[in-house]
C-alpha cells in the first residue's frame, strides 16, 4: 500500500464523534422500533407500559397471516430458482475455458444490481400486463418470476466467489482418478460448494422477503406480501402492530444474514 | 511403454504464442523410473500433463502400449498423478481419499476396502485411516497422495515435483521410499523435478529438458559423466569448460588440443562437429593437481576452499580462465599448497567430454 504508516483515519480529530453519530443514526431508530413494538399504548410515539398485545394482534390478523404465508412462498420459490440459475451461471463463468461473451454474461446476470429497481418494476408491470391480457393468468408466478430475476445476482456472487476460491487441481485429481465430469462435480465440487450455495440461497431469501418496489408494481389485487401490506397500513392508521411485524421481520433477516456470514466464513 | 512422438504444445496464439513443448520425442520403458529434469518453465510439467490428459498437444502423438492416449479423456486413461500440491479431497478422510479411484472404477465395496487397507500398509499410514486430510502433516499428506494414485494400479504413475514441499530430511526419506514403492509395485514412474540430486538418486533414466525440448536422455551416470552439451553440463553438477580444438573424432573417441598446446584423448557427444574449435567439459572431481611441468594445464593457485568432505582448488590457468579441482579430504592431512603456488591441472585420457555446442 502506498499510504504507508503515516495516515491512520482512526486517529483523526473527531473520528470517534463521527463514528458514534453514524451508529446512533443507524441503530437508534431500529432500537426505538423494537422497544415500541412492546408498547401497551395505541400510540406509536408514547410509551404506555410493556405488553405483547401488538404481537398477539398481528398474529390474529388474518391479512397479516395471509401476507406472511405469501411472502414465504414467494421467497422460498424465488430463492430456490435463483440459486439454481446462479449455480449454473457461476459454473459457466469459472469452470470453462474463457469464452467470448463471458463478460457480457457476467453483466447480464448482475443487471438487477445496476438497473434502478423502479425501472425494472415499471418494465415488469408492462410486460406482465401484456401476458395477463394474452393468457388470462393472474396467479402468484408473476411475483415468483420477478423475485427470481432480481435475486439471481445475490445468489450468484457468493457461489461464484466460493468456486473461484476452490482449488482447481482437486477437480483434475478427481478426473485423474477415473471420475467422469458429472461424478467429479457431484463427489468433489458440490460438497465443497454447499456452503456457498446455502449462503447464496439465504441471501436471495432475505432479499425477496424484503422487497417492496417490484412487488408493489407486479402484484395483482389481493396479492399483498408482508412488506406491501405494511406499506398499505401506513397509509391508514399507524398502530404499534406495524412495529411488532417489523420487529419479527427484522429478527428473521438478522438470523439469516448471520447464518450467511458464518457459512461464507467456513472456508474449510 | 509410453511413446511420445514429436509432441508440440503452443499456448496462446499469433504474436504472443509460447512454445511450451517443441517436437518432443521420447520412449519411456515399462517398469522404469523415468525422470524429466529441467529448470522451471522448461516444459517438463506440460509434458507430464499431456500424458495425464490435462493438456492437449498442438501436434504429435502419445501412445501407451500401442493405445492412442490422446483420444482418451483424463478419466479414461490408465494413468494416475501425484500432484505437486497433493490435491487431497478436504471433505474426505484418508481412507476415502485412497479409495476414491477404485470407487470411480466401480470396484465392489469389499475390494475397495481390501485395496485401501493394502495401500495404507504400503505407505505406513494405517493408524491414520479415519483422519481428515487437514489433520495430518505434510509428509503424511504426501504419502496419502501416493497411496491414492497407486490404489487403482495404474500402468503409469506421474509425479509432479511431489517432494518439493517437504523439508530436507523428509525429502531424503521419501526419495528412498519412492524408489522402494516403484520396485515393489513394478509400475512405470514418470517423475518431474528441477532438483538434479533427486533425479540422480532415484532415476533409471533421466531426460534433461530446456526451453521445451529434451536435450539429453540417459542413465544418471551417463548424464553426469558424459553431458552432451553445455546446458546439460552446466545444469547438472559443477563443470569446468575448456576451449579446445578438435583434431580427430571417431565414434565416441576424440583427440583434442587444449589451450596449453597439450593433446589428449576425450569423449565426443553424438552429433557433434567434425573438427575445429570445441568446448571440453571436465568435472572438478575428475581432475587433479600436479607439480608444475607435469600436468596438462599450467596455472597459478588462487583460492583454496575447505568444505569438510572435500577441498576446492581454484586454479587461474595461464591460457586464461579458471579451473576448479575438487579433492576429497583425508583426516589430519594439512594442505601443503597455498595461494600463489605454481601448479598444473591434470586429468586422464577419456575424462574430458567434447560438447555438442
Amino acid at each position: 500500500m502506498a499510504r504507508g504508516k503515516g495516515f491512520d483515519v482512526t486517529r483523526q480529530p473527531g473520528f470517534t464523534t463521527v463514528a458514534l453519530l453514524c451508529f446512533v443514526m443507524l441503530y437508534l431508530p431500529i432500537v426505538l422500533l423494537v422497544v415500541f413494538s412492546f408498547n401497551d399504548s395505541t400510540s406509536v410515539a408514547e410509551w404506555g407500559g410493556f405488553s405483547l398485545r401488538w404481537y398477539q394482534s398481528a398474529l390474529e390478523n388474518e391479512r397479516v397471516q395471509e401476507a406472511t404465508i405469501r411472502s414465504v412462498i414467494i421467497a422460498t420459490a424465488a430463492s430456490i430458482l435463483a440459486t439454481g440459475a446462479a449455480v449454473g451461471a457461476a459454473l459457466a463463468t469459472t469452470r470453462t475455458r474463457p469464452w467470448r461473451g463471458q463478460t457480457v454474461v457476467f453483466a447480464i446476470v448482475n443487471q438487477p444490481l445496476m438497473v434502478p429497481e423502479i425501472v425494472t418494476a415499471v418494465a415488469l408491470l408492462i410486460f406482465f400486463a401484456m401476458i395477463k391480457v394474452a393468457t388470462g393468468y393472474t396467479g402468484l408466478w408473476y411475483l415468483i418470476i420477478a423475485h427470481t430475476a432480481f435475486c439471481i445476482p445475490f445468489a450468484f456472487l457468493p457461489i461464484r466467489a466460493r468456486l473461484q476460491g476452490m482449488d482447481l487441481t482437486l477437480e483434475q485429481a478427481a478426473a485423474d482418478l477415473y471420475a467422469t465430469p458429472w461424478q467429479a462435480f457431484r463427489r468433489v465440487t458440490l460438497p465443497q460448494l454447499w456452503p456457498g450455495i446455502l449462503a447464496g440461497a439465504m441471501l436471495a431469501f432475505v432479499i425477496s422477503l424484503d422487497d417492496v418496489v417490484i412487488t408493489e408494481f407486479v402484484k395483482s389485487a389481493g396479492q399483498d406480501t408482508l412488506p406491501t401490506y405494511m406499506l398499505g397500513q401506513l397509509r391508514r392508521v399507524v398502530t404499534p402492530e406495524i412495529n411488532a411485524i417489523s420487529t419479527a421481520l427484522l429478527a428473521v433477516s438478522v438470523l439469516l444474514v448471520m447464518a450467511f456470514f458464518f457459512l461464507s466464513r467456513s472456508r474449510k | 511403454m509410453i511413446e511420445i512422438d514429436r509432441v508440440t504444445k503452443v499456448f496462446g496464439s499469433a504474436a504472443d504464442a509460447f512454445r511450451a513443448l517443441d517436437t518432443v520425442s521420447v520412449t519411456i520403458r515399462q517398469n522404469e523410473f523415468f525422470t524429466l529434469l529441467g529448470p522451471s518453465g522448461c516444459g517438463k510439467t506440460t509434458l507430464l500433463r499431456v500424458i495425464a490428459g490435462f493438456v492437449d498437444p498442438t501436434e504429435g502423438s502419445v501412445t501407451l502400449e500401442g493405445q492412442d492416449l490422446l483420444r482418451l479423456a483424463p478419466y479414461e486413461r490408465p494413468v494416475n498423478t501425484v500432484f505437486q500440491s497433493y490435491a487431497l479431497f478436504p471433505h474426505m478422510t484418508v481412507a476415502q481419499n485412497i479409495g476414491f479411484g477404485l470407487e470411480m472404477q466401480g470396484k465392489p465395496g469389499e475390494e475397495v476396502r481390501r485395496t485401501v487397507g493394502e495401500m495404507l500398509d504400503l505407505v505406513r499410514m494405517s493408524e491414520l485411516a479415519d483422519r481428515r486430510t487437514s489433520e495430518i502433516s505434510g509428509g503424511q499428506q504426501q504419502r496419502v497422495a501416493l497411496a491414492r494414485a497407486l490404489a487403482p494400479r495404474p500402468r503409469v504413475l506421474l509425479l509432479d515435483e511431489p517432494l518439493s514441499a517437504l523439508d530436507f530430511k523428509l525429502r531424503k526419506d521419501m526419495q528412498l521410499e519412492l524408489k522402494r514403492l516403484q520396485s515393489e509395485t513394478g509400475i512405470t514412474f514418470v517423475f518431474v523435478t528441477h532438483d538434479q540430486e533427486e533425479a540422480l538418486t532415484m532415476s533409471d533414466r533421466i531426460a534433461v529438458m530446456n526451453a521445451g525440448a529434451i536435450r539429453q536422455i540417459g542413465s544418471p551416470r551417463d548424464i553426469y559423466d558424459h553431458p552432451a552439451e553445455r546446458f546439460v553440463a552446466d545444469f547438472i553438477g559443477d563443470t569446468n569448460f575448456l576451449e579446445a580444438e578438435l583434431l580427430t573424432v571417431e565414434g565416441e573417441r576424440a583427440e583434442v588440443r587444449l589451450a596449453s598446446g597439450r593433446e589428449i584423448a576425450a569423449r565426443a557427444a553424438e552429433g557433434g562437429a567434425g573438427q575445429g574449435p570445441v568446448t571440453v567439459a571436465v568435472r572438478p572431481e575428475h581432475a587433479d593437481l600436479a607439480p608444475e611441468g607435469e600436468g596438462l594445464l599450467p596455472g597459478r593457485l588462487g583460492d583454496v576452499v575447505y568444505f569438510g568432505t572435500d577441498t576446492h582448488f581454484h586454479v587461474d590457468l595461464d591460457a586464461g580462465g579458471r579451473f576448479v579441482v575438487r579433492r576429497q579430504n583425508q583426516p589430519d592431512q594439512a594442505e601443503a599448497r597455498g595461494r600463489g603456488d605454481r601448479v598444473s591441472v591434470r586429468f586422464g585420457p577419456g575424462v574430458g567430454q567434447v560438447l555438442r555446442d
